[in-house]
């Protein structure tokens, strides 16, 4: 009977709840490491109601399908991110779907749990509001390899984005990643051995801060591409970061933006407008700590603007960078310098303000449409100029905070 | 009237011969009603104990249908007495709450053809509701699954090739996943310019559930009959059928930026020269969806003759490469001048 009442204890759970008073949370719990565990967890995740707390128990869950959750306003709360005693979702025989959890309600709240391994991304968001990822895993435990998902953690349409907390190592394109969203919040994370560590792209005010972009290709990126529903990416503050060590070679596959960011850099600003770059702590980023460029490839979106605008680079520490340039005739460039290039790379197209004391090398290219084999590779002195008024910080509304407090 | 007295008039009714099972009608209160009943047999659209729709349901096809592993489908739609579907302009019927959309999957050469799952989409009052069922092992009814499950199923596509694979019905939120526009579910298949009626004896008219405007809507061509359309037209017909419902501004895959509606321009955000965004590993090493004139380095068809869940496309619905379907697409992208971009 005992027995009984623990595998199925969703079920029961679930029956419970409903007689219950919707009025109040309840809380579903289900257990790890039964053979229906991901029926069970995923029938959990649609008849949960909103304001309720759906409970992965601690355990190893061997997942063969994608998760999905639907129902505005739910907890989705696991027993910790640790092996041997977190809830740990595995989805090394995954099957189908293109992510391990999608969501694609308001106001979720994902917290406390592990997502391995995942054949696609990792937990996908799509179109939801107010989305909270805290003390969240997401790893593909073999390190960096081709064969990885391509995302993290991956909001995307959505408006109020808190990733908090958050561990994310080997993804094959970004390990947390937002895109086409707007009023955002990046903190107190760890991207470690992906292409991207960080990722800001077609999207509106974002704070990055706090976070630890290490041993990654790239540490922080924040681009804008063409062709896309949201695009024309601005007001994005990078700001107290320790992005040291990206020197993971490039595993993304080719044809993806990100396969052609060179090893070795510590940010990447592309086709942004009004970002800032501030007070963080750059060290061993072989190519550059920062660098800035326009989007080179062809395309005829009319409505796209290809060139950074309005960046600023201040008050950042600038341990060693450039050493060892991985794009195009970049160690022909740092030979002819001494041995290595300086911290601040940029592709001439487009503005910049660069106010820290360390040189800035010019690509020299006025222009998206100018080849790069026409580089005229120069120092350049970028702190001239009046930065435009500082952004503000961003908000997010009061019941995200919360929920992280 | 409840269940109980509803199954017990049915069974009267089939002890009387051939003429009561006309008289049968789907239990609208249930399909009105807000509860997810867990027998499929609660709906009373079947004969009881069969799948077999009743001769009240109008059964129809499409010309171009969406692939499902090689499944053979029965669709069929019920709407309340005294209603039916006013088709608008743009080809999208009306359809009245209490509608069903009723749609069995299955194999000619699996399990004596019976179906394996049967999919509801219901008009309620507060909109469209999906449920998947899956049939009992005797086949006389079938039971909700509200989060999907894989089932082992071995049959053999057009070209002979045995197929042994985990078949999977979908969830309740894999089926709006599909059929989604703005965050709401709606009915994929039935739009004017794709439905199919064949007229058959003790089967109601069309015209009882479908109301036509005054003016005509072309047809979709039919994705494997070349007398039916261009092959350009074909694949867009299968673009729009396979891929649309994610594919568009309002689907789920609206953040790709790839739109595949029958009636979106060819261009860069139909995948022609439109290099991945968020396409991870389904890029497979290529810079574009469509490169004109060149199929095998056209990322499009190395999502569609893939099987790996972190590249293959749709991501839903498919554990067998539509083989017939990629070679269409092959020869329509070989086809287009290699500048066309």
């Amino acid at each position: 009977m005992r027995f009984q009442s623990l595998r199925h204890a969703a079920t029961l759970a679930l029956v419970a709840a409903l007689a219950a008073n919707p009025a109040f949370a309840r809380t579903i719990s289900v257990k790890a490491g039964t053979p229906d565990a991901n029926e069970k967890l995923q029938e959990a995740l649609i008849l949960a109601e909103p304001g309720d707390i759906v409970e992965l128990g601690a355990g190893v869950w061997k997942l063969t399908d994608g998760l999905s959750l639907d129902v505005n306003n739910v907890t989705v709360r696991g027993a910790g991110t640790k092996d041997g005693e977190g809830s740990i979702l595995d989805f090394s025989g995954q099957q189908g779907a293109g992510e391990g959890l999608l969501v694609t309600s308001d106001d979720v709240f994902l917290t406390n749990f592990a997502v391995l391994n995942t054949r696609g991304d990792g937990i996908k968001s799509k179109g939801a509001d107010r989305i909270v990822y805290h003390q969240i895993r997401v790893e593909w435990t073999a390190g960096p390899k081709a064969t990885n998902g391509a995302y993290g953690v991956y909001p995307v349409e959505s408006t109020d984005v808190l990733i908090d907390s958050v561990y994310v190592r080997g993804a094959s394109d970004a390990g947390i990643y937002v895109g086409q969203s707007k009023n955002i919040i990046v903190r107190e994370s760890i991207a470690t051995e992906n292409v991207a560590g960080i990722e800001i792209e077609n999207s509106f005010d974002a704070d990055v801060h706090d976070n630890i972009a290490t041993k990654n290709t790239g540490g922080i990126l924040v681009f804008d591409l063409p062709n896309l529903p949201q695009q024309g990416g601005h007001n994005v503050r990078v700001f107290e970061n320790v992005v040291n060590d990206n020197s993971t070679p490039n595993f993304a596959p080719k044809g993806n933006i990100v396969a052609s960011v060179p090893t070795g850099t510590g940010v990447l600003i592309m086709a942004n407008r009004n970002v800032e770059i501030f007070d963080n702590v750059f060290d061993q980023n072989g190519t550059a700590n920062v660098m800035i460029v326009g989007y080179r490839y062809d395309q005829k979106d009319a409505k796209y603007q290809p060139l950074p605008k309005g960046i600023v680079v201040r008050g950042n520490q600038h341990g060693k960078a450039g050493y060892a340039p991985a794009f195009a005739g970049g160690d022909q460039i740092a030979a002819a310098m001494g041995g290595s290039i300086p911290p601040v790379l940029w592709d001439g197209a487009g503005d910049a303000i660069v106010l820290d004391k360390v040189g800035v090398l010019s690509l020299n290219l006025p222009d998206v449409k100018t080849p790069q084999s026409d580089a005229k590779p120069s120092p350049a002195d970028l702190s001239k100029g009046t930065p435009p008024a500082a952004l503000p910080g961003i908000t997010l509304p009061e019941s995200m905070e919360a929920k992280v407090r | 009237m409840n269940r109980f007295a509803v199954a017990l008039l049915a069974a009267l009714l089939c002890t009387s011969g051939a003429s009561a099972l006309s008289d049968l009608r789907p239990d609208q209160a249930v399909i009105d009603g807000t509860a997810m009943p867990p027998k499929l047999s609660a709906f009373g659209l079947f004969r009881p104990g069969t799948s077999e729709p009743l001769p009240v349901l109008l059964p129809y096809s499409l010309h171009t249908p969406l692939f499902s592993d090689y499944a053979e489908k029965h669709r069929a739609v019920w709407m309340p007495e005294g209603k039916n579907a006013p088709i608008g302009r743009d080809g999208i019927p009306g359809f009245p709450v209490g509608t069903v959309i009723v749609k069995s999957f299955g194999w000619p050469d699996w399990n004596g053809g019976r179906p394996v799952e049967t999919r509801l989409l219901i008009r309620r009052e507060a909109g469209w509701v999906a449920l998947p069922y899956i049939w009992d092992a005797d086949g006389k009814d079938a039971s909700l699954a509200i989060a999907g499950r894989r089932v082992p199923v071995t049959f053999k596509s057009p070209d002979g090739t045995s197929h042994s694979i985990n078949y999977a019905v979908p969830n309740k939120n894999q089926c709006k996943e599909c059929h989604s526009l703005k965050g709401e579910i709606v009915p994929i298949g039935p739009k004017a310019n794709n439905l199919v009626f064949t007229p058959a004896p003790g089967r109601p008219a069309s015209s009882r559930f479908f109301s036509y405007p005054a003016m005509r809507i072309a047809p979709m061509p039919k994705w494997d009959d070349p007398k039916s359309g261009s092959l350009q037209d074909r694949a867009r017909a299968y673009l729009a059928v396979n891929c649309s419902h994610c594919h568009n501004p309002e689907g789920s895959a609206s953040n790709s930026g790839l739109f595949l509606r029958w009636t979106d321009p060819i261009d860069v955000n139909y995948g022609i020269g439109k290099r991945p965004t968020a396409a991870g590993r389904g890029s497979g090493g290529m810079d574009f969806a469509i490169a004109p004139g060149d199929p095998d380095h056209s990322f499009l068809i190395y999502r569609l003759e893939s099987l790996d869940p972190g590249i293959a496309m749709p991501e839903l619905g498919r554990s067998t490469v539509h083989r017939e379907g990629a070679d269409l697409l092959r020869q329509w992208i070989a086809a287009m001048p290699k500048d066309a971009h």
